[in-house]
């Protein structure tokens, strides 16, 4: 009961403090779904990781320096700094280290997080070491800690994000073209480059900024899930940027209030495990591309195909029997299907109102008739379609289209009409072919 | 035997490094460089299971926690990859944070009932490592060196068995799998491998100081040698000496920098000498490195103006016409390939007496002339067969011609000679030199 | 001085362009990885017509027309249009890329990459407005797909995604077309859909370049033939190029000492 209590209020934001670091974190989380929308769609997820990682040498050089000159080393400004150049510079080593060395992006990138990373871990032992020094709270930055966060931060932190997200709003339009098709961008004159500089500078800074909230290990999960997880919700790009930026939004905001109940529940962790389950839900039922969607789909298939495949065996069979009536045996052997699952089927072509059981076994109705003669007809212009224009890739044919028409075009159809009316006896089957439109 | 404190350190450092350069050097030449980031992240859940259930470091539990949360981690990006058609990187990208922020938080949940520490894990204890001892064979051993030598048993092993499949698997997965190499199965296999690795050396060093070793190891490797068997072998050794070095570093570097003694720690420094090592390769290493590949480049545009400079000489005396060394030299400077560099063109030919200043005009010596001569037989050669097969316009064949000379071989020469049939004079009507 | 050319030495020739021509293309050569794929080309392409690049696989067509784009870097030439290099002219001039180097399942509809087209015009941060998506319809509809506007990309057909790529390129109203195998994997009636809209466009004035691999059709739809091999083996009308002796010099075998040699000589010039 208590622990429901407080939950309900902070996340109503009923503590001051904690409004503002909740309401910081969550407009950082607009600006790192946006942003990682654009990553993800332009398949730079992990070269955000590895910029992410490689900044604890910039954070903790920063400290140093500041240290030396007197600073004391506190300045948050001055350790995001830090940040940001490290950052910058891992983001420009790798594609010079790529062009010297002439290796894969992935092995590159390796080298830059894991001895960039190294290189901080060195460091941070240095500052460890040298006496006087202060450094508790550098390694909250390979964690994250919200609840250290004041006032200041946040406010800073949520400044930042939105003016991130304005120039990503402005910009959108260029980055979708750098995304989707980039010669043709740079044949419209738009130096791609310049627009990958600038969409790493946004990216640097949304995990600048992130560093306090998340932790520099985890900061890429808030580029990258948001969009990730808004790709399964829509098909449409500035539909699914908004959404990245309200999941990314809804999961800090949860993260940010669940973590402030509690010490020991680390805001980066429980951020990165709402953004997760928000992205296996939405790959479970996301309404574009989700898996139960998909299910459906190819569930759907396979029944209309079984259907198909009933109602084409049926007239077969009662154009060679010459009979109005067919039973399972007798279409049993046509195809490889079991005489459970072709039950299964005469089932539903009875609830459909294509046929009907009778005393000899089954019988097509007068609509079931109409359609049993437009799938054969379909079947064998497809197969005549595909002998005749087998130079055509067969992938990009919609064969399960009701009417051939709609995909072939009238012309091509008629055409094909003609000769399967001339050659009906060596093309396709030694049944006549009745009924025919 | 007995090592001191600072032997056994090194000791453990180069165990690391030698497991993790096997596997490694599998991931860098699949192009899954960062799945090795993945999976040492994603090792961290199962790590704190398994010491959760087992209450200590030394068990079979923590490697059979790491081994699976690990696999798990790469079959669910390879879910996500193919199901959510989610691009690789973002999938591995989702799929390790959501594991490691899991992991984190079992960590820090039971941090005050369980002595596992979240910066061991990131940074490993290198340095403590030497004082946890168990007895072996009567003598102390650091207890780390034991998962860490089964684990490098079990790389070799398994490298040396599956060789050839994985090589097969890594090049073409298509075709290796049509010949009964499921390129599925060693793909997990080598997860597993990398799991199990990752857990061995997250102690010493730590889940992200370890990709660092997988990775820069085999990448400098691969700078020196384009042969699996060598770019193991190389990358162990590379390792290796990352390891040495990174500890020696860690103990003075510091404190030449600052002053005072300073030293810290010696995985990072590892990290930082695998890095440093890579970058070594990638400047000097022969061949690919970046000053050979311009100190390459440099002695054939060299090569190039001497060639064209004694052309130019060749084809003069060729037809008689009479230059003062002053007009030569100035011709020379007009050809873009010579141009600022003719005082080192000239030195060359003097010093390799292709050619000398006699009576204050430029003469070819005997063996410069025959240099010559072959060159501008290889150029003559070229035109004729380029206007004879290839259509070019013929006030195209001297420029394409002009390249080509430069390239060709006595064997080429031979071939176009044999190509062209019994032509004796080039498209321009000047003879073709005798071979 | 009067020298035979031999004794000429190499310098930095001049551009000796034809100004009139749509695209005018002089001492063009291309490397692929060090390795040459398009040898000194000299080309020049008449205001107002509509030719095809025919030549067998390998040939460097495509290459041709990313070269000229600058899309990919030159190791020597010039290439102009209408007389002013690409970049001053950019806006005159439209690309159609081939189908397989985008992402079919980005998440964008026909209609957004159709306005991407409309793109160059409206320049930097001035967002698509209703007077782009009038136009992007416009072009749509010409290509006979204005019912599949709102789709999705991936759930169009090889040939309708074929099309939305052209009526992108119509979008930019441009002067001179650069189009990469338009008719790549299309049906027989995609494939009449395209020939009737290149016709109109070249009825408007436009001049087309167009990468075709069907020798079959190629002198029904276009009037004008460059036909590549590494090298432009000929180029000019139709009737007077299509001859036997040039397709032979086209498609029969590669010069294989040229291409021993070429590996060599990609290091050389690529390197200084």
């Amino acid at each position: 009961m208590y622990l429901a209590t407080s939950l309900l209020d902070i996340l109503l934001l009923a503590d001051w403090n904690t409004r503002v670091v909740v309401i910081g974190t969550s407009m950082l989380g607009v600006a790192a779904g946006v942003v990682g929308a654009f990553l993800v769609l332009r398949k730079r997820a992990l070269l955000g990781d590895t910029v992410s990682h490689a900044m604890l040498p910039g954070v903790v050089g920063a400290f140093l320096v500041m240290q030396a000159f007197g600073g004391g080393g506190k300045s948050f400004a001055g350790l995001l700094l830090g940040a940001a150049i490290a950052g910058v510079l891992a983001a420009w080593a790798i594609p010079v280290l790529r062009r010297a060395t002439g290796l894969k992006d992935d092995a590159i990138m390796g080298v830059v997080l894991g001895g960039g990373f190294g290189l901080g871990i060195a460091m941070l032992g240095v500052a460890q070491a040298m006496p006087g020094g202060n450094q508790a709270g550098l390694e909250s930055f390979i964690y994250g800690r919200t609840a250290s966060m004041v006032q200041d931060d946040a406010i800073g932190i949520g400044v930042t994000a939105v003016v991130t997200l304005l120039i990503a709003v402005l910009l959108a339009k260029e980055f979708r073209l750098l995304c989707f098709d980039e010669s043709f961008g740079r044949a419209l004159g738009r130096k791609e480059g310049v627009l990958d500089l600038g969409l790493m500078v946004l990216a640097v800074t949304v995990t600048v900024v992130g560093l306090q909230a998340v932790g520099l290990i985890l900061v890429i999960a808030l580029l990258i899930i948001p969009g990730a997880a808004a790709r399964f919700w829509t098909d449409e790009f500035v539909r699914m940027v908004s959404l990245a930026g309200v999941i990314g939004a809804v999961a800090c905001w949860l993260g940010a209030s669940i973590s402030a109940m509690a010490p020991d529940l680390p805001a980066g962790s429980i951020i990165v495990l709402t953004l997760s389950s928000l992205f296996g839900l939405s790959m479970l039922v996301g309404t574009r591309r989700g898996a139960v969607k998909r299910i459906i789909q190819s569930r759907k298939l396979r029944r209309r195909t079984g259907w198909q495949h009933l109602m084409r065996a049926a007239a077969e069979s009662l154009e060679s029997q010459g009979t109005d009536t067919w039973t399972i045996e007798q279409l049993s052997p046509l195809r490889s299907w079991s005489t459970s699952r072709l039950r299964a089927l005469h089932r539903s072509a009875i609830r459909r109102g294509d046929i009907i059981s009778c005393e000899d076994g089954y019988a097509l109705t007068e609509s079931g008739r109409t359609a049993a003669d437009r799938v054969v007809r379909n079947h064998r212009l497809w197969e005549l379609f595909l002998i005749r224009h087998a130079d055509i890739a067969a992938s990009h044919v919609d064969r399960d289209a009701d009417m051939v028409e709609h995909v072939l075009g009238d012309e091509l159809v008629a055409e094909l009409e003609t000769i399967l009316a001339g050659s009906d006896v060596a093309l396709v089957s030694p049944h006549a072919l009745g009924g025919q439109a | 035997m007995t090592l001191d404190y600072d032997g056994w350190i090194i000791l453990i450092g180069v165990l690391v490094a030698a497991c993790c350069a096997i596997p490694g050097s599998w991931l860098v030449v699949r192009g899954m460089g960062m799945m090795g980031d993945a999976i040492s992240h994603a090792v961290l859940p199962g790590i704190a299971i398994g010491f959760l259930v087992s209450g200590t470091r030394s068990g079979g539990w923590m490697f059979l926690g790491a081994a699976i949360s690990g696999v798990l981690a790469a079959v669910m990006t390879q879910i996500v990859h193919r199901w959510g058609r989610v691009d690789r990187g973002a999938a591995m990208g989702l799929v390790f944070t959501a594991f490691f922020s899991l992991g984190l938080l079992l960590i820090v949940q039971t941090a005050d009932t369980v002595d596992l520490d979240p910066n061991c894990v990131l940074y490993g204890a290198i340095e403590l490592a030497p004082l946890d001892t168990i007895s072996l064979a009567g003598l102390d051993v650091p207890r780390i060196v034991m998962p860490l030598a089964i684990v490098l048993l079990a790389n070799v092993g398994l490298t040396l068995l599956l060789f050839k499949e994985l090589l097969a698997t890594a090049f073409d997965p298509g075709l290796a799998t049509a010949q009964g190499f499921d390129a599925r199965w060693l793909h997990y296999g080598l997860m597993v491998l990398t799991a199990a690795t990752c857990v061995a050396c997250f102690e010493a060093v730590g889940s992200i100081i370890t990709v660092a070793l997988l990775v820069a190891p085999p990448a400098a490797a691969l700078m020196l040698t384009r042969r699996m068997r060598w770019v193991i072998v190389l990358a162990t050794a590379l390792g290796g000496l990352a390891a040495v070095l990174g500890h020696f570093s860690a103990l003075t570097v510091p404190g030449w920098i600052l002053g005072g003694g300073l030293d810290t720690s010696s995985a990072g420094m590892m990290a930082v000498a695998s890095l440093v090592i890579f970058l070594f390769m990638a400047t000097f290493a022969p061949g690919r490195g970046v000053l050979a590949r311009r100190w390459v480049s440099r002695r054939d545009a060299m090569r190039v103006a001497v060639e064209d400079a004694l052309g130019l000489l060749f084809r003069l005396e060729e037809r008689a016409v009479m230059l003062d060394r002053v007009e030569v030299e100035g011709l020379l400077q007009s050809d873009v390939r010579i141009g600022g560099r003719l005082g080192t063109v000239l030195t060359q030919i003097r010093r390799g007496s292709l050619a000398e200043v006699d009576n204050g005009a430029w003469k070819l010596t005997e063996s410069g002339r025959t240099a010559a001569r072959s060159l501008v037989r290889a150029h003559r050669l070229w035109e004729t067969y380029l206007a004879g097969r290839a259509s070019i316009p013929s006030s195209h064949l001297h420029a394409a011609a002009e390249r080509l000379e430069h390239v060709t071989d006595p064997t080429l020469a031979e071939q176009l000679r044999t190509e062209v049939g019994d032509a004796s004079d080039d498209p321009h009507g000047r003879p073709i030199p005798p071979g | 001085m009067d020298r035979p050319p031999e004794i000429q030495p190499t310098v930095a020739r001049g551009s000796e362009h034809d100004p009139d021509a749509a695209i005018s293309i002089h001492d063009l050569t291309v490397a692929y990885d060090r390795r040459p794929v398009l040898w000194d080309v000299d080309l020049d392409v008449p205001t107002g017509c509509l030719a095809a690049i025919v030549g067998p696989n390998g040939a460097g067509k495509s290459t041709l027309i990313k070269a000229c784009l600058d899309l990919l870097p030159r190791v020597s030439g010039d290439v102009r249009m209408f007389g002013s290099p690409w970049r001053s002219v950019r806006s005159r001039v439209a690309y159609v890329p081939q189908r397989e180097t985008v992402d079919w399942d980005f998440p964008v509809s026909a209609l957004d990459v159709v306005a991407m087209g409309t793109y160059g015009r409206l320049g930097w941060l001035r967002p698509v407005g209703k007077a782009q998506k009038q136009a992007a319809m416009h072009a749509l509809d010409r290509v006979g797909l204005s019912d599949y506007a709102a789709r999705q990309i991936s759930q169009l057909s090889g040939g309708q995604q074929q099309r939305v790529f052209l009526a992108r390129a119509l979008v930019q109203e441009a002067d001179l077309y650069l189009m990469d195998e338009p008719f790549a994997s299309v049906d027989a009636a995609t494939e009449q859909a395209i020939v009737e809209v290149l016709r109109d466009l070249r009825s408007s004035g436009a001049t087309l370049v167009v990468v075709h691999h069907d020798l079959q059709t190629v002198a029904e739809y276009f009037e004008h033939i460059i036909l590549l091999n590494m090298r432009v083996v000929a180029s000019g009308a139709m009737d007077e190029t299509l001859t036997a002796d040039n397709l032979r010099a086209t498609y029969g075998g590669r010069l294989t000492l040229l291409e021993q040699a070429a590996t060599a000589l990609g290091r050389l010039s690529k390197d200084r």
